[in-house]
């Protein structure tokens, strides 16, 4: 026999020595409630990095500093080289940020469709006038992000659901068009907050799949919040454990695994 | 049945590859082949396939492909891969089209017996599978995929891309074109044309090998019975590898330019179907079980109006539909005039009589208004006055035509098809087209028995659903039911060109243009299925009704006979029990023994919500299956059943005399159903047999306890008291059995 079956796996998951987010000493708190303390962290272009730490860590709140929601009174982050200021979602979005949620936030009346075209807003700069008409080149311009969503709709394998109301859709494929709306945007860095709580095991492994491809194939960063620790080990190229806001580990999955201050922190310990 | 002349839709050209070459200059620019591409219908006309399809030929040719070596093909239905066979074919190779969600393993034999030296598959899924068991098929060389997606990173070593061949095929300087086009026509149609393994549900799957002729005059013979021709259209969605889909979609498609339309993936079928709206339309039972309990539910979710509009209408259409079609059917006739004549004939009565009477209401109130001074409300009185002279004069004149002139008029019958044109209108429009059925001329099912309520239930919307009985060996015809013809009962009469006989033993022999040619590397079993004769062997055992039909009711290694010498078909019964909704699964057991008995499994679904209705409480499947309300209303359905068996003189004596209801479902975690959940009969027999052997020695119940699996994995045991009773049997009617006596 002499078809090969390897496969080359060095281009495919290419990841950079560049930083495309700097985290630095960050702090966060809600008036006496220190939610993040002194944070640092990197993530490198091309990498799927791994945020983890037992409930009320400060993993979500530190998706909210990256994401512009929040903003940190102490320490800085630097975007694709750019020291950030304090600033909108919004700006955050346009930069190249997407993200998911913890608990799916789509527009539950609206299409699958609809859904994922609504990642595309920020994209669409034709003058109000034409697109209130759906008209000229309002209209061109709408075909050619179709296209894209379509390609998305390809990708993430929802085409029975294309013309489907979200809110009536299982969670499992509500959590792949959330995955699908946040790709619209093309962005560079990728956000997930638990993108497979409550699956069952085959929609993890479906969303895995999908995980790995994004990053694979369109060479998006991403940076996942997650608590099946088996899917965070098996994904993810780095690890950061945060516990009671503070970063108590860094590094590839086998080393955070062999940590003691992370064993000690998940399975508590005597004090 | 008028034998099909030699000409036929394919006009005497022999093989598939001629085909092509004739459709790509006689419909040129007519839609050969459509495929729904990032939301978008994308459409080849047959010179586009033509372009598309020598350049990919010529690649297989650089690639070493020869007369007589195999190409497997493996994936969804999807242009590329319906073109790897007409490519292949061009250079004599035989296509062998694999079911696409079989596992690795499963592909090993398939690969390995064919000896396939190249594989088609349709994306990286497939590779990846194939390349999985690479190292067991020596003679497997090269990969060729369709979709790109996740491979780009593979090395491409033997593997390659669809586009990747062409470019091939475009550089290769040792067979232009013309030499392709003279190769073609070396081909021959006795020659081998494609390889269809069997799915093997008993032991290893067998390489059915079918000639050009075989599959050409099969589809010429279908496309004449039911005049299907270029401006029909086909959604295939069934597997490729099945020989329905290869006849169906491949097949007539080249013989008559019907256009195929493949689907965006598996589970958009029902959508697709919508955008398509095929004239053509094939589906196992299961898929119009599925499509009517859609319906069912959506209607449920509607408003009150529209749910007595659809309650009532369908009402209509349940007692008057199939008339309607039956009568449109007769002698069914095409273009302009034909349509208008089909309208005539469905409509006419209702028409006449409209007619009649809104002709006599104006022409009374002109007349009144006319010679007489006109008041405003003498006016509305001269209006209802010949308002209701009109009626009466209509009525008498009615009465009149029917019972004096004896004209072919019936009033009861009128006033039915005239609410069926209003529900044509209202319902049965929309609820076609919300199905996909606008335009469907003709459907089929056939594979398993399909329940009557649900055939009639199409059939009495106007859609022109048949059955027919076939197999691979047959290159799908065998029987089919003609227009006008169609029962839910019966598969039909025979196929044009086939020949069909019954044995001793009640199996059914065929003889037709489509017979198989082998089985591949098996000389053994083609003698035993095929004769010397070239009769082919079905393996189902079957009857001809009075009316010419052929009644299917069992393989025929399954048929039994009672201690009386009685036929005993189990299959047959326990298919018109499960026509019951309560009645979930059954298994008869008869052969060998005094009389025919049932084990049943309830519904839960059904029986629960007649629980419900019924002031029935129940914990658990356990205790409502062994309710004995719920004993009692099997009771009657295994009655009924028995009532409509005794009419039947070739089976009757296989009526239920006793019977009892599971305890359990019967579940393939537990090894009593297959996976494609059908009952694995003797291990069900095994496991049973303390149940069995009580419901011949008399005893009205029986402890059993079973070992059951849970879904996860976990063993437990269930255990109870079934209890048996005995049913009421019905004598064969008393004509009938001085006849058969």
């Amino acid at each position: 026999m002499n078809i090969q079956a390897n496969v080359n796996n060095s281009a495919a998951n290419a990841i950079s020595d560049e930083n495309i987010l700097d985290v630095d000493s960050i702090s966060l708190s809600f008036g006496g409630v220190k939610a993040i303390q002194d944070v640092s962290f990197n993530v490198k272009r091309g990498e799927i990095r791994a945020i983890i730490g037992p409930n009320g860590a400060g993993k979500t709140s530190m998706l909210n500093v990256i994401n512009g929601f929040y903003h940190p009174q102490v320490g800085t982050i630097t975007y694709n080289g750019n020291k950030r200021s304090a600033m909108k979602p919004y700006v955050a979005a346009s930069q190249g940020i997407a993200r998911t949620f913890q608990n799916v936030a789509l527009f539950r009346g609206m299409s699958t469709l609809d859904n994922i075209m609504a990642g595309r807003t920020l994209k669409m700069n034709k003058n109000f006038f034409w697109q209130l008409w759906r008209s000229g080149p309002a209209l061109q311009e709408e075909i050619e992000h179709r296209k894209y969503v379509e390609e998305i709709i390809d990708f993430l394998e929802i085409q029975t659901i294309r013309k489907e109301a979200v809110g009536r859709l299982p969670y499992g494929l509500q959590k792949r068009v959330e995955l699908g709306r946040a790709l619209a945007m093309q962005p560079d860095l990728l956000l997930l907050d638990e993108p497979m709580a409550g699956m069952n095991l085959e929609e993890k492994q479906d969303m895995s799949r999908f995980i790995i491809s994004v990053n694979q194939e369109f060479g998006t960063t991403i940076t996942l919040i997650e608590h099946d620790m088996g899917v965070v080990m098996d994904l993810s190229d780095r690890v950061v454990v945060l516990n009671y806001g503070k970063k108590i580990a860094d590094g590839t999955p086998a080393e955070v695994k062999a940590n003691q201050d992370v064993i000690d922190a998940y399975l508590g310990v005597s004090h | 049945m008028e034998r099909m002349n030699a000409g036929g839709a394919s006009a005497g050209l022999d093989t598939f590859p001629k085909l092509l070459l004739r459709n790509a200059q006689k419909w040129g620019s007519k839609a050969a082949i459509r495929e729904k591409d990032l939301g978008i219908w994308q459409t080849w006309n047959w010179s586009q396939v033509l372009s598309e399809v020598e350049p990919y030929s010529r690649g297989l040719h650089a690639l070493g492909l020869k007369k007589g070596e195999k190409v497997a093909i493996i994936g969804d239905n999807r242009p590329r891969l319906y073109w790897t066979f007409v490519a292949a074919q061009a250079l004599g190779a035989i296509p062998v089209p694999l079911y696409q969600d079989a596992v690795a393993d499963e592909m090993v034999f398939v690969l390995e017996h064919a000896e396939a030296k190249v594989a088609v598959v349709e994306n990286q899924e497939q590779v990846d599978k194939v390349m999985s068991i690479a190292d067991r098929l020596p003679m497997l060389e090269y990969i060729i995929y369709d979709d790109s997606r996740g491979l780009r990173e593979y090395e491409h070593k033997n593997l390659f891309s669809f586009e990747m061949i062409q470019e091939k095929g475009r550089a290769n300087s040792k067979l232009s074109r013309d030499n392709w086009v003279s190769l073609i026509d070396q081909g021959r149609g006795e020659d081998a044309s494609v390889m269809l393994y069997t799915s093997g549900t008993t032991g290893k799957p067998k390489g059915v090998v079918l000639s050009n002729d075989n599959v050409r005059l099969s589809a010429d013979a279908a496309v004449d019975f039911d005049s299907l021709d270029e401006s029909d259209t086909i959604l295939s969605y069934l597997p490729m590898a099945w020989v329905g889909d290869h006849v169906f979609s491949y097949a007539e498609s080249y013989v008559a330019g019907i256009c195929i339309a493949c689907p965006e993936n598996s589970d958009t079928m029902h959508h697709d179907l919508i955008e398509v709206g095929p004239s053509f339309f094939f589906a196992p039972p299961r898929i119009f079980e599925t499509m009517l309990t859609n319906v069912t539910i959506r209607m449920e979710d509607a408003s009150k109006l529209k749910q007595g509009m659809v309650k009532y209408f369908l009402d209509v259409a349940k007692r008057c539909g199939e008339g309607v079609m039956n009568r449109r059917n007769r002698g069914s006739n095409t273009g302009f005039w034909g349509s208008v004549q089909n309208f005539a004939r469905s409509y006419a009565r209702p028409f006449f009589f409209m007619t009649s009477f809104f002709a006599l209401f104006v022409f009374g109130s002109i007349y009144s208004i006319a010679s007489s001074d006109t008041s405003a409300g003498s006016i509305i009185q001269i209006f209802l006055t010949s308002l209701v002279a009109a009626f009466v004069v209509s009525i008498v004149v009615y009465w009149l035509l029917r019972n004096v002139f004896g004209a072919d008029i019936q009033c009861h019958f009128t006033m039915d098809v005239l609410k069926y044109w209003v529900g044509d209108l209202l319902v049965y429009g929309p609820l076609k087209n919300t199905l996909g059925f606008s335009n469907v001329r003709v459907g089929y099912t056939a594979g398993e028995a399909v329940g009557p309520e649900i055939f009639s239930f199409y059939r009495s919307l106007g859609i022109n659903l048949k059955q027919l009985y076939g197999q691979t060996e047959a290159t799908v015809f065998v029987t089919v039911q003609p227009d006008g013809g169609v029962r839910a009962d019966t598969v039909g009469v025979p196929a044009p060109g086939v020949d069909i006989k019954i044995n001793d033993n009640g199996e059914v022999l065929f003889k037709s243009p489509g017979v198989f040619q082998e089985y591949y590397k098996n000389a053994k079993a083609t003698a035993e299925t095929k004769n010397k004769d070239g009769w082919v062997y079905t393996g189902d055992a079957g009857f001809f009704e009075s009316d010419g039909q052929l009644k299917i009711i069992d393989r025929a290694k399954d048929v039994g006979k009672l201690n009386n010498g009685n036929l005993f078909a189990p299959k047959y019964i326990e298919n018109k029990l499960k026509f019951f909704p309560n009645i979930k699964e059954v298994v008869t057991i008869g052969d060998g023994h005094d009389y025919a008995t049932a084990m049943v499994n309830i519904d839960l679904q059904a029986v629960g919500n007649w629980a419900e209705r019924n002031n029935v409480s129940y914990a658990s499947y356990q205790e409502l299956a062994g309710h004995p309300t719920v004993y009692e209303m099997i009771g009657e359905h295994v009655r009924d059943m028995n009532k409509q068996l005794a009419q039947e003189p070739n089976v009757a004596g296989g009526q239920i005399k006793r019977f009892l209801i599971l305890h359990k479902e019967l579940d393939a975690d537990d090894g009593e159903l297959t996976r494609t959940l059908k009952v694995r009969r003797p291990f069900v027999f095994d496991r049973y047999e303390p149940l069995i052997e009580a419901l011949y020695d008399g005893s009205t119940e029986k402890f059993v306890s079973t070992e059951v699996t849970f879904e996860d994995g976990r063993s437990g045991e269930i255990s109870a008291t079934v209890q048996i009773v005995d049913s009421e049997t019905f004598p064969i009617g008393q004509a009938l059995k001085e006849a058969a006596e």
